[in-house]
């Protein structure tokens, strides 16, 4: 069984967003790391870029496969997390402490629209 | 051998339908609608045997006019050592169509990684695939790999002087894509870069160009890399690989792609083909490549192994979203031009491509001389160029009567492009392969019709 964090907002691709100081990390959940495997390599978004909402954004390739990931809410890269360059299996080590990219500024109305922790878990069992 | 080449008897057939529990073979159709079954035979005439056909292909074979080939357009009649092709027809190798078990086929793994490091040295480019099609699909890869490099490009810049076939396959390519071919246009038979300017935008993925173009000629790309990389635009240059010998590398002009086609480089004319294309990139553009990459590694005891690195964008991987449809390479033709350049090694090389040079711009220099044609272009070329005529009817003179004498004078550039402004032009190619003899041969019935 994943695990699932509360206080965390998720999209149906199976990606976390979590807001710190006005700032949203976007990563992907345990679900998502556990059905793609060890994972090799992520490719990171370029800064200053704005992407949309439902935007594909980077891949992350695993030994099994390569899978998108969506753009959960619309926003401006301001960061990404350079330590996924050389140690992509952090993610698999720990995906909620490894995010792959920050959006700022980013829609707060998109946020609010996600699944709460319940209703990805609800989600996840209609899987 | 006078039975049909299906080998099943009567009596195996029988046995088979017994074993699916059929009568016959019009029950084993019976779940078809009657609408769907022929009601009369398809009028094809009666089998022929083995011997027979072979027979009628021979003679069809024989009515092939043998001649000197002055041939080239993106096809030459190189020189190729006999290990090529001694090598090359091991049937382990022939029957290693590509690797699908990869690690078990080490020798061909192995070989395919001699070839990306070969085209890595040629062009000076970080990182080699296992090889594509040809060098028209080549072209293509490129401009999608450029369109994926850039967010929201959706324009290919792409030089009239590129070879007229990789030019079609774009545009068919950007038909279904809904991306724009833009032309930059040549001028005295070179790209014009003065408009390039012009051209750039943000929706401006790359620029695609070629050298020696498909007129022969060597093309400048001095500062075309910077103007494109100023506006995150990306270089792709085609070159045949021989002539890098003895031209800039596509990294010294500051590319990020180099394409090409290996003919030249140990591939037989064989009508045109099957040929096998090159793609090299720098580093940071590895996993946009498309097709795969053999990479080195050491097994569990530490010996040297082969393995399939890098498929990033393939349909195996990607399953729906893949971007790349390589999923097998000219494995074959790779290893055809992998073998022909270790036979020949850098030396070899350079002493091809010189000599190439050299035959050519002495046929060049003494046909100048002659009335009625010039070397309309004062342009650098390699070993092929445009003889123009003055006048259609002399050149199609000119093209029968050394055919007559065994010679074939050189390619239409109209027969290529179907651009009535290129009528006049003959692409004639000169390779190492020509003998003093041929070339003189060459002169003397073209003074004889140009007099």
């Amino acid at each position: 069984m994943s695990t699932i964090l509360e206080n965390l907002r998720y999209s149906q691709d199976h990606e976390w967003v979590r807001i710190e100081a006005q700032k949203a990390y976007v990563g992907i959940t345990d679900h998502a790391q556990s059905e793609l495997g060890e994972i090799v390599y992520v490719e990171l978004p370029p800064v200053g870029e704005r992407y949309e909402q439902g935007e594909e954004i980077s891949t992350v390739e695993s030994v099994k496969a390569a899978s998108a990931i969506i753009n959960p809410i619309e926003g401006v890269v301001s960061e990404v997390n350079e330590e996924l360059d050389g140690s992509p299996e952090l993610i698999n080590e720990d995906c909620w402490a490894n995010h792959l990219y920050v959006l700022s500024p980013f829609e707060q109305s998109q946020y609010d629209g996600l699944l709460s922790s319940d209703e990805y878990a609800a989600y996840l069992s209609s899987l | 051998m006078i039975y049909p080449y299906i080998p099943h008897t009567d009596a195996d057939r029988r046995a088979m339908l017994k074993a699916i529990g059929v009568e016959s073979i019009d029950e084993l159709f019976s779940g078809l609608g009657a609408d769907l079954l022929l009601e009369d035979s398809i009028p094809i005439s009666h089998g022929r045997t083995e011997d027979e056909v072979q027979r009628m292909i021979n003679s069809i074979a024989q009515r092939n006019v043998r001649g000197i080939p002055f041939l080239g357009c993106g096809c030459y009649d190189h020189i190729t050592p006999a290990t090529v092709k001694a090598l090359s027809s091991l049937p382990s190798f022939v029957t290693a169509y590509t690797p699908y078990q990869a690690e078990m086929s080490q020798g061909l793994l192995q070989a395919i990684y001699e070839f990306q490091s070969m085209i890595c040295e040629i062009t000076g480019l970080d990182v080699a695939n296992a090889s594509l099609y040809d060098g028209a699909n080549a072209a293509v890869e490129a401009a999608s790999l450029m369109l994926a490099a850039k967010r929201k490009s959706r324009v290919v810049l792409v030089s009239e002087t590129i070879h007229p076939f990789a030019l079609k396959v774009l545009t068919t390519w950007a038909l279904g894509t809904e991306h724009t071919i833009t032309l930059v246009p040549q001028q005295g038979g070179i790209a014009d870069f003065e408009v390039l300017p012009s051209l750039l935008s943000d929706e401006v993925a790359g620029l695609i160009v070629q050298t020696p173009n498909c007129y022969g000629l060597l093309e400048d790309y001095t500062g075309i890399a910077d103007l494109l990389h100023a506006n995150g635009s990306l270089l792709a240059i085609s070159a045949d690989p021989l002539s890098l010998a003895i031209q800039k590398s596509q990294a010294e002009w500051g590319a990020d792609i180099a394409i090409g086609d290996t003919q030249a480089l140990g591939l037989p004319l064989a009508f045109g083909g099957p040929s096998c294309g090159y793609m090299a990139v720098r580093q940071a553009l590895l996993r946009r490549m498309p097709g795969r990459v053999v990479g080195a590694t050491v097994d569990k005891e530490g010996r040297r192994g082969y393995t399939l690195t890098f498929q990033a964008r393939e349909q195996h991987i990607k399953r729906e979203r893949a971007t790349s449809n390589i999923c097998s390479n000219q494995a074959l033709a790779a290893l055809m031009t992998t073998i022909h350049l270790s036979s020949l090694g850098w030396g070899g090389m350079v002493e091809a491509a010189e000599q190439s040079y050299a035959k050519a711009h002495y046929l060049a220099y003494h046909l100048a001389q002659l009335p009625g044609v010039t070397l309309v272009w004062d342009k650098p070329f390699w070993c092929e160029f445009p003889l123009v005529f003055n006048d259609a009817k002399k050149m199609r003179k000119f093209l029968q009567e050394l055919r007559n004498e065994g010679i074939f004078a050189g390619v239409r550039l109209s027969s290529l492009t179907r651009k009535n402004s290129d009528e006049l032009v003959l692409l004639v190619a000169v390779t190492e392969k020509r003998s003093r003899e041929e070339l003189e041969l060459y002169l003397a019935a073209a003074r004889r019709v140009l007099k």
